[in-house]
């Protein structure tokens, strides 16, 4: 075929010049975010730019290695690779080496290779490949036995490293899944427990139950189109609120707002069903149902964390959900990136010009925190910049996904897509405060060979995945 | 083409909502909000640790043992110094001009934007001056801490001392940061959970020109320190420290016992130093000289040196054999003094002789006789020793004892694999093993073990797991009593009597009585001397007073002591005297006390 010669003209140029748009533009931040005046050469292997740099060009190099490669290799070689990526996750279990409590590298020389971050691609590769065999279906018991043992199999590996950052990177697959026909409602159930969750570590209580309730009756609205039932229901439930509150208030009775939100909830959510069911409206039923649910889970969450659990159990869960601990007291790492953010205003300071991005304020500042060098030295104009470019790459990667013939190559797509959209909001939330602190580094961004080079692995796969996309991939 | 391909909507719409709630978010962030760009360009956040005074230790009669004093260490963050007069800075330090840019350039070579400390320890009186002056030098700061100080000058090896924690320290607990204190030795090292508390972190904003504006956040993200918490120790400091006085001059260890707690009322070790020469500047100096003394001061050797029992040992042997059954109280035997064979007598003494007589005169024959009867009670020897040893370690002998003493050594009760790979299986005997039988050969106990010994005696039969730590404070007011465990031995209380009254006659009968007798109180005893092929033998002496209703159990070993009666007796008896009633007696007593004072050990080829 032609097109094999011909895949320099096939590339989707427009991705490639995003990725390298935001490699260059990673590289520039982590200069400034290491940059003092002792060293100030571009190329001075001391500094981690200079070492970046170097990432950098064996990354390009890599890529272009990738694109060499007949796309019917990925195929033939999906289960291959992933059998090798299992055993290098078996085998860190025994001869890894330690870094910050994860027992998650090999040290090979001077390098040191982080098999989790390679996991990444291989499980893609591995579950393209299942899912576009013939007999797979998605409702078919077997094969959802087989996408489970696929995704579950490295989770754990790494689960066992301690590595639990990259460990949850793996739960985006449920988006490439509900593409490929998953039940829209377990997609929805993750979405809303994963937020509820989120919000329940993050904010307080209280708050959380508002929002639920909010939302509740937003979507109660959405389903019966009836503003005025709505507001009516909000009615009554906020004078019930004020009702039990004023009656507290008033017999001194003690009862905390978070317990009184509890009560009021449960009783106006009684009634609502009643009334619900009087007038025949079951399928509305789905919405108290949810909220109860939620409800309970943000108390019970909250309660077990904060009552039941001592305070060195509490931080083995922060451990076990990646959230990192704090030994300088509570919320110091994200009020100093909130601060560095949000002191580069608009515009920003300028390059090189950011106070609070060097070494003392932001931990981590050229790895997990890259982007409050951003946000401090660009401003608001930078960061929207950097995210929109994200975005633009994302929906790109969609757009692409999308124009594959082979199901191989789709689900492939839509796993890259996926990765990188879910290390881009967890980073990206940390550094502003909207997602407990997880560390996992941001794409093309980070200081870091192994990251670097498995998100280029990832992109450039399925980059030469498209350029052959009218050849038939058969296995 | 197929049906889900709708579904590139949903997720691409859930991709550009995230990225739309970021994009809002950081819009109230970096423009809305001004605040967070008044903290970060007109102010310099300082993170100040505040450090909890250590908890303070007291003695059994609530005595201090050791308390905390103010220090304060300078601290610099280069990137903020601005150019200073160093002469001046120098004079009101009273440091020289050296020791500050030596410390300057190692502030820098560290870190350009981190605080590091330039000056360790200034002096009360230098802090009061530099306080008003600071203004004058942006970039310093002053952090306060505290030191340990020692009233008494008593029981350094319990005590332990506090250093700066090490690299291996910080990454085993997250807690440490470098420059933290912690406790490296002694109590300091056992009880460092309870003793350091918690530090806290303030934050501060300062202003360029290093004057104060106030708390972070309105102290929001403020820690605030926990105090360490109180020891209450079972020492009794009048005791210990005329143990102290007592071993001067002099290579070993005392260690005394309250039988029915199991609290340690004195726990020596000699040579001893001043624990205040550990605290300071001059404190790494001071520990230089120590690790180079020849005679090794800083080693504890009440719980890590490794002694030969010797004769004390035969009150066990005689106690196992009384609960094997092997022998009774009237079980004469024949001693043909320094003709006896395969152990010689080394004293003159009636034959055939008894169980009491035998302790009284330390017949090795005797012994020998009785060991070999336990051994081949069993038709095998490794089952007769196996017996053997395993009345001997429930005496608490051959392995750790008590979880506070950190470093210290098991001493050594062989285990019968061991003579298997030494002589060959079933290639031993009784005989082989002899030199068990007067508690020389492969034993090795430590002082503490040999104090266990005598409580055990003293209880006829159990100890409690001894401790220097009787209770710690939780809170104010609220104190934690600590509990230890009651172990009993496998020898029945009926058979302790015997030895008891043996042991009496060795302090009432024998030569020993010129030295460990004392008037009005029933003191039960026995000696103890090893060989030394180094120089002068060892001496070594266990006892416990009154024989009935015990207060106190004793072991002392003076190394090149010559024999038990020399040395190790006299020092054992006047502890118990002094202990029991106060103060030493008779002039005689007193006369031997001004010996005791006297004599200097230190050099094992000087004519005793
Ligand atoms: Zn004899």
């Amino acid at each position: 075929m032609a097109s094999r010669n011909n895949i320099w003209a096939n590339l989707d140029w427009l991705t490639i010049s995003l990725y390298v748009l935001l490699v260059f533009m990673g590289w520039i931040n982590i200069y400034a975010a290491v940059y003092n005046e002792e060293h100030s050469s571009i190329l001075d292997m001391s500094q981690r730019y200079g070492k970046q740099l170097l990432w950098i060009t064996a990354a390009f190099v890599l890529a272009a290695t990738l694109l060499i490669f007949d796309s019917k290799f990925y195929v033939s070689f999906a289960y291959v690779f992933y059998g090798a990526t299992i055993l290098l996750l078996v085998g860190i279990l025994f001869f890894g080496s330690e870094v910050k409590g994860a027992r998650a590298w090999f040290q090979i020389g001077g390098f040191a290779i982080q098999p989790a971050e390679f996991a990444k691609f291989t499980t893609a590769l591995a579950l393209a490949r299942f899912t576009s065999s013939y007999t797979f279906k998605m409702e078919n018991f077997k094969s959802l036995a087989g996408i489970g043992g696929i995704l579950l199999l490295p989770v754990a590996l790494i689960f066992l490293q301690n590595d639990t950052g990259s460990a949850l990177v793996f739960g985006v697959f449920v988006l490439v899944l509900y593409r490929e026909g998953m039940s829209g409602v377990v997609l929805f159930l993750g979405l809303l427990i994963a937020i509820v969750f989120i919000m329940t570590l993050v904010l307080d209580p209280v708050t959380t139950i508002l929002v639920l309730t909010l939302a509740a009756f937003v979507a109660y609205y959405l389903f019966q189109r009836s503003l005025a039932e709505s507001i009516k229901g909000l009615s009554i439930y906020t004078a019930f609120f004020g009702l039990i509150w004023l009656g507290n208030y008033l017999l001194k009775l003690g009862y905390e707002n978070t317990d009184l939100l509890l009560v009021s909830s449960v009783l106006s959510t009684a009634i609502f069903t009643l009334f619900a069911y009087r007038k025949m409206l079951k399928q509305t039923l789905v919405i108290p149902g949810l909220y109860i649910l939620l409800v309970f889970m943000t108390f019970s969450v909250d309660y077990v964390f904060n009552e039941v659990l001592e305070p060195h159990q509490q931080a083995r869960i922060n451990e076990l959900l990646g959230i990192q601990s704090d030994p300088l007291g509570v919320g110091y790492n994200v009020n100093q990136s909130k601060i560095a953010i949000g002191s580069g205003g608009f515009s920003g300071k300028g390059f090189l010009n950011g106070t609070q991005t060097k070494f003392d304020f932001v931990p981590e500042q050229s790895t997990d925190f890259i982007f409050c060098t951003v946000g401090e030295e660009w401003g608001f104009l930078g960061t929207t910049t950097i995210l929109l470019l994200f975005l633009a790459l994302l929906l790109r990667l969609v757009v692409l996904a999308e124009r594959q013939r082979s199901v191989f190559s789709r689900v492939y797509g839509y796993s890259v897509a996926s990765i990188l959209f879910f290390h881009i909001a967890i980073n990206v939330g940390m550094t502003i405060g909207l997602v407990p602190v997880i560390g996992i580094p941001l794409p093309f961004f980070s200081y870091g060979g192994s990251s670097l080079w498995s998100f280029t692995i990832l992109l450039f796969i399925f980059l030469r995945l498209d350029a052959s996309r009218m050849e038939k991939l058969s296995h | 083409m197929d049906k889900f391909a709708r579904r590139k909507y949903i997720l691409g719409a859930i991709f550009v909502v995230i990225v739309l709630i970021f994009i809002i978010r950081l819009f109230t962030l970096q423009v809305l909000d001004s605040s967070y760009k008044q903290y970060a360009t007109q102010n310099v956040l300082r993170r100040v640790i505040n450090y909890p005074a250590r908890g303070l230790i007291y003695d059994r009669n609530g005595k201090l043992l050791v308390y905390n004093k103010a220090a304060y260490d300078l601290l610099v963050t280069p990137r903020e110094m601005a150019p200073f007069d160093t002469t001046q800075f120098c004079e009101i330090l009273k440091i020289e001009k050296a020791e500050l840019i030596d410390g300057l350039n190692k502030a820098k070579k560290y870190s350009r934007y981190k605080p590091s400390v330039v000056i360790k320890q200034l002096s009360p009186e230098g802090y009061a001056v530099l306080q008003e002056k600071l203004f004058k030098f942006p970039g310093f700061f002053v952090q306060s801490r505290t030191l340990r100080e020692y009233p008494q000058k008593i029981a350094a090896h319990m005590l332990g001392y506090v250093g700066e924690v090490d690299r291996s320290a910080i990454q085993k607990d997250k807690y440490y940061s470098q420059g933290d204190y912690i406790g490296v030795t002694g109590l300091e090292r056992a009880y460092e959970k309870e003793l350091r508390g918690r530090k806290g972190v303030n934050f501060f904003l300062v202003d360029v020109h290093n004057r104060l504006k106030g708390a972070y956040l309105e102290g929001l993200s403020d820690t605030v320190a926990v105090l360490g918490q109180n020891l209450v120790s079972t020492i009794d400091s009048e005791l210990q420290r005329y143990a102290e006085q007592l071993m001067q001059n002099k290579r070993g260890a005392v260690v005394a016992i309250e039988p029915k707690t199991g609290e340690i009322l004195s726990f020596y070790s000699g040579p001893s130093y001043d624990p205040n020469l550990l605290v300071g500047r001059e404190r790494s100096a001071n520990y230089q000289i120590l690790l180079r003394d020849t005679l090794k001061p800083l080693t504890n050797r009440a719980i890590s040196a490794a002694y030969s029992p010797g004769s004390t040992f035969k009150t066990l042997n005689a106690l196992i054999a009384l609960q094997e059954g092997v022998i009774s109280e009237y079980t004469a035997v024949t001693c043909n003094g320094t003709a006896s064979s395969p152990i010689r007598c080394t004293h003159f003494h009636e034959s055939p002789i008894a169980l009491k007589g035998a302790i009284r005169e330390s017949c090795n024959p005797y012994f020998w006789n009785t060991f070999r009867a336990t051994i081949q009670k069993y038709r095998k020897a490794e089952d007769g020793y196996n017996a053997w040893r395993s009345h001997v370690l429930s005496f608490g002998l051959g392995e750790p004892l008590g979880k506070e003493f950190l470093g210290q050594s098991s001493g050594n009760i062989p285990a019968s694999s061991y003579y298997d790979r030494y002589f060959g299986k079933n290639r031993w005997n009784a005989l082989t093993v002899r030199s068990l039988s007067i508690g020389q050969g492969e034993i090795i106990l430590t002082p503490l073990q040999m104090a266990n010994l005598a409580a055990t005696i003293a209880n006829r039969g159990y100890y409690i797991e001894p401790h220097l730590i009787r209770s710690v404070s939780e809170k104010e007011g609220e104190t934690h009593r600590l509990a230890f465990q009651r172990k009993n031995t496998t020898v029945a209380p009926e058979h302790f009597e015997s030895v008891i009254e043996g042991m009496q006659q060795v302090v009432d009968q024998t030569n020993t009585r010129y030295t460990a007798h004392v008037e009005g109180i029933e003191i039960c005893g026995k000696t103890g001397t090893i060989q030394n092929p180094h120089g002068s033998d060892h001496s070594a002496f266990i006892a416990f007073a009154p024989k009935d209703n015990p207060q106190i159990a004793i072991a002392v070993f003076v190394e090149f002591g010559v024999w038990g009666a020399r040395h190790a007796a006299p020092i054992a008896s006047l502890l118990i005297e002094k202990y029991l009633n106060d103060s030493i007696g008779s002039p005689s007593r007193k006369l031997l006390e001004q010996r005791m004072f006297d004599s200097n050990l230190l050099n094992p080829n000087q004519p005793k």
